[in-house]
C-alpha cells in the first residue's frame, strides 16, 4: 500500500512538472517549429536580448511588484496587527471583506477595474496595475503576518510594557522582531502574486505599458515561437526561486513557538 | 489573538488597555485605514460600479442617453446560445473539478499515509511550487505536450512509428486538462490539511475490527476529508468558471466559455454593461452553488459529529 502511494505521487510529480520540462527544453531546441531530433542551441535567448519590447514589459513587471511588495506588506501588516492584536467591533466583518480580492474570480474583479478606472478618469497604465496589484496582495499579506502574529505572545509586549516601555516602542522591539520572518515572507508573497498575475494586468495594461504575462499572451495568441518558451523559462524560474526563499523563510507547513 | 486582551476592556467596544497610552480607537482606526481604504477604492467601488453599469442600456463614452433597463440580464432569453456557451462552462468546471478531486484526495491521502518526515515535507512543496508560478506559462506548457508532433505524439511514435496524431490541443479536453493542472496543488492541499489529522489508531482499531480498505475509505477517510474536499472544490471551481486564458490557449475556436464571452464584451465588443451584467449573472450561479454545498456540508458534518 506505501509503495503504491509512493508511486502514485511520484506519478502526480511527473503530471504536474512534465509539460514545464518539455516547454523548458523546446527553449533550446535549434527548429523555430519545434521539429526533433533536438539540436542544442541557446539562440532564442539571445533573440531575447533583442527584444526590446518583451525586455521592458519583463522591466514593467518587476517593477511593479517590488512596489507592490513593499505597498501591500506596509498597509497589510498595519491591519493584520490591529485585527490580530485590538478588540474591534465588527472585526469578522473586516476578516470577511477581505475575501473577495481572492475568491471572485479575476476576470470579474479585473473588468470592473477597467470600468471604474475608465469612468472615474484614473485609466489604465502603471499607477492603475500598482492600485490593482496591490489590492490583490493586501488580503494575502493580512493572513500571512496575521497567522505568524497568533504564534507571538501577546503578554511578551505586555511584560515590556509594565517594565516601562511605552506600547510603540513595545511593539517596535519586541513583537516586530519576533515577526520578522512572517514579515519578510508576506513581502515574498506579494511580490510573486504580483510577478505571476495576468488576469488583472490583461485589462489595465495600454500598449505602451504592459507586463510580461501580457506580453507573452500576447505572443502566444500570434503564434507559438521557441523566443516565448525562453521567456517562460526565465520567469518560471525566477518566481519558483522567489518562492522557494517564501517557503525557507515563513515555512507555511512548519510550525514554530516563537517565545 | 483576542483572547490575550485583558479583561478590562470588555464592555467598552472600541475598548483598549488604558496603559496602552495612545487612543485606542484612533490608533486602531489609523492601523486599519490604509488596507481597507485601498481595497475599496480597488475592489469594491468597482465591483459596484459595474454592478451599476449593468442595468445601463449602452457603454457610457458616447452621446447616447443612458437609460437603465434590466436587458442585459434577459441576453439569456434574447440570445439562445449563451445558454449553451453557459452550459458547457459549468460542464467544464464540473469535470475539472471532479478530476481534480479524485486525483487531488488520493494525492494527499498517499502523502499522509506513505510518507514522513522530511520526504513529505519536500513533495509537498514540490507539489506546491507549480501552483505558484505563472498560470499562463504552465498552460502554454501544455501546448508544446498536446499539439499534434508535440511530446505526446513523440512519445507515441517512439513505440509506434506509423501511428497517426494523438494530439489533442484545441479541444474540450485540453481545456480540462490544462485547468486540472492549475488547480490540483490546491485541491491537494486542502485535503492533505484535513488527512494528516487523522489519528492513526482510527484506522488501526477499524483494520483491528475487520473492516476492508473500501470500508475504511468510505466511512472513515472521505468523510472526515469532507470539510478538505469541499473548500478544494470552491477553490478550483470559482476560478475555473471565470478562466478565459486557458480555453483561449488550449481550445482555440472551440473554446468559447463563459470567461471568454465576459472579456470579448470588454476587449472587443465595447458592451460593457452586457459583459457587467453576464459577470453578476456569473457571480449570483457560483454563490448559489456554494449556498447548496455549504448546506449539504453543514448536514454531513453534523451527522459525522
Amino acid at each position: 500500500m506505501i509503495a503504491l502511494g509512493k508511486f502514485y505521487l511520484l506519478a502526480i510529480l511527473v503530471f504536474l512538472y512534465l509539460p514545464i520540462i518539455v516547454m523548458m527544453a523546446m527553449g533550446f531546441n535549434d527548429s523555430s517549429l519545434y521539429e526533433l531530433p533536438f539540436h542544442f542551441t541557446t539562440k532564442w535567448y539571445v533573440a531575447l536580448a533583442d527584444n526590446s519590447q518583451l525586455i521592458s514589459s519583463g522591466i514593467n513587471s518587476v517593477v511593479i511588484a517590488l512596489i507592490t511588495a513593499v505597498v501591500a506588506t506596509v498597509a497589510g501588516t498595519m491591519a493584520a496587527v490591529a485585527l490580530g492584536r485590538r478588540v474591534i467591533r465588527g472585526k469578522s466583518l473586516l476578516q470577511l471583506l477581505l475575501l473577495p480580492p481572492i475568491a471572485i474570480p479575476w476576470l470579474i474583479t479585473g473588468t470592473a477595474m477597467l470600468v471604474f478606472f475608465f469612468w472615474t478618469g484614473i485609466g489604465r497604465g502603471m499607477h492603475a496595475l500598482i492600485l490593482g496589484h496591490v489590492a490583490l496582495a493586501i488580503p494575502y499579506v493580512v493572513l500571512v503576518v496575521g497567522t505568524g502574529l497568533q504564534t507571538i505572545r501577546a503578554d511578551l509586549e505586555e511584560a515590556a510594557m509594565s517594565l516601562g516601555s511605552t506600547p510603540v516602542h513595545a511593539f517596535f522591539s519586541v513583537t516586530l522582531p519576533l515577526l520578522a520572518p512572517s514579515i519578510l515572507g508576506a513581502a515574498l508573497f506579494a511580490f510573486a502574486v504580483s510577478l505571476d498575475q495576468f488576469v488583472i494586468s490583461y485589462f489595465l495594461s495600454t500598449p505602451g505599458f504592459t507586463t510580461l504575462p501580457v506580453q507573452i499572451y500576447s505572443a502566444i495568441r500570434k503564434g507559438f515561437t521557441p523566443e516565448i518558451n525562453a521567456i517562460s523559462t526565465i520567469l518560471l524560474l525566477g518566481s519558483m526561486a522567489v518562492i522557494v526563499v517564501f517557503a525557507v523563510f515563513a515555512r507555511p507547513g512548519g510550525n514554530r513557538d516563537k517565545r | 489573538m483576542p483572547a490575550d486582551i485583558p479583561v478590562a476592556s470588555t464592555g467598552t467596544p472600541s475598548g483598549v488597555p488604558a496603559r496602552r497610552g495612545i487612543p485606542g480607537s484612533v490608533a486602531t482606526i489609523a492601523l486599519l485605514l490604509p488596507s481597507y481604504a485601498w481595497l475599496l477604492l480597488a475592489v469594491f467601488l468597482p465591483l459596484c460600479t459595474m454592478f451599476v453599469f449593468s442595468f445601463m442600456n449602452a457603454t457610457p463614452m458616447g452621446k447616447t442617453p443612458i437609460v437603465f433597463t434590466l436587458k442585459h440580464y434577459q441576453a439569456f432569453y434574447t440570445q439562445p446560445y449563451l445558454v449553451k456557451i453557459a452550459w458547457d462552462s459549468l460542464l467544464m468546471g464540473f469535470w475539472a473539478t471532479l478530476s481534480c478531486a479524485i486525483l487531488g484526495f488520493f494525492a494527499a491521502l498517499a502523502l499522509a499515509r506513505a510518507t514522513t518526515g522530511r520526504v513529505r515535507e519536500t513533495l509537498l512543496i514540490l507539489i506546491l511550487l507549480p501552483f505558484w508560478t505563472n498560470g499562463l506559462v504552465r498552460v502554454f506548457s501544455w501546448t508544446m505536450v498536446l499539439r499534434e508532433g508535440g511530446f505526446l505524439d513523440m512519445l507515441l511514435h517512439s513505440v509506434l512509428p506509423d501511428a497517426g496524431s494523438i494530439g489533442f490541443l484545441y479541444t474540450r479536453p485540453a481545456i480540462v486538462l490544462g485547468l486540472v493542472h492549475g488547480y490540483l496543488p490546491y485541491m491537494i492541499l486542502t485535503c492533505y490539511i484535513a488527512l494528516v489529522t487523522i489519528d492513526d489508531s482510527i484506522l488501526e482499531a477499524a483494520e483491528s475490527l475487520g473492516a476492508r480498505w473500501w470500508t475504511i475509505l468510505g466511512k472513515i477517510l472521505v468523510p472526515l476529508a469532507l470539510p478538505g474536499l469541499t473548500t478544494g472544490a470552491v477553490l478550483t471551481f470559482v476560478p475555473v468558471i471565470g478562466a478565459f486564458m486557458e480555453p483561449r490557449i488550449l481550445g482555440g475556436r472551440v473554446g468559447v466559455t463563459m470567461g471568454t464571452v465576459i472579456e470579448d464584451q470588454f476587449t472587443q465588443a465595447f458592451n460593457w454593461p452586457l459583459g457587467a451584467a453576464l459577470s453578476f449573472t456569473m457571480l449570483a450561479v457560483v454563490l448559489a452553488i456554494f449556498a447548496t454545498f455549504s448546506g449539504v456540508l453543514r448536514r454531513n458534518s453534523g451527522a459525522a459529529a
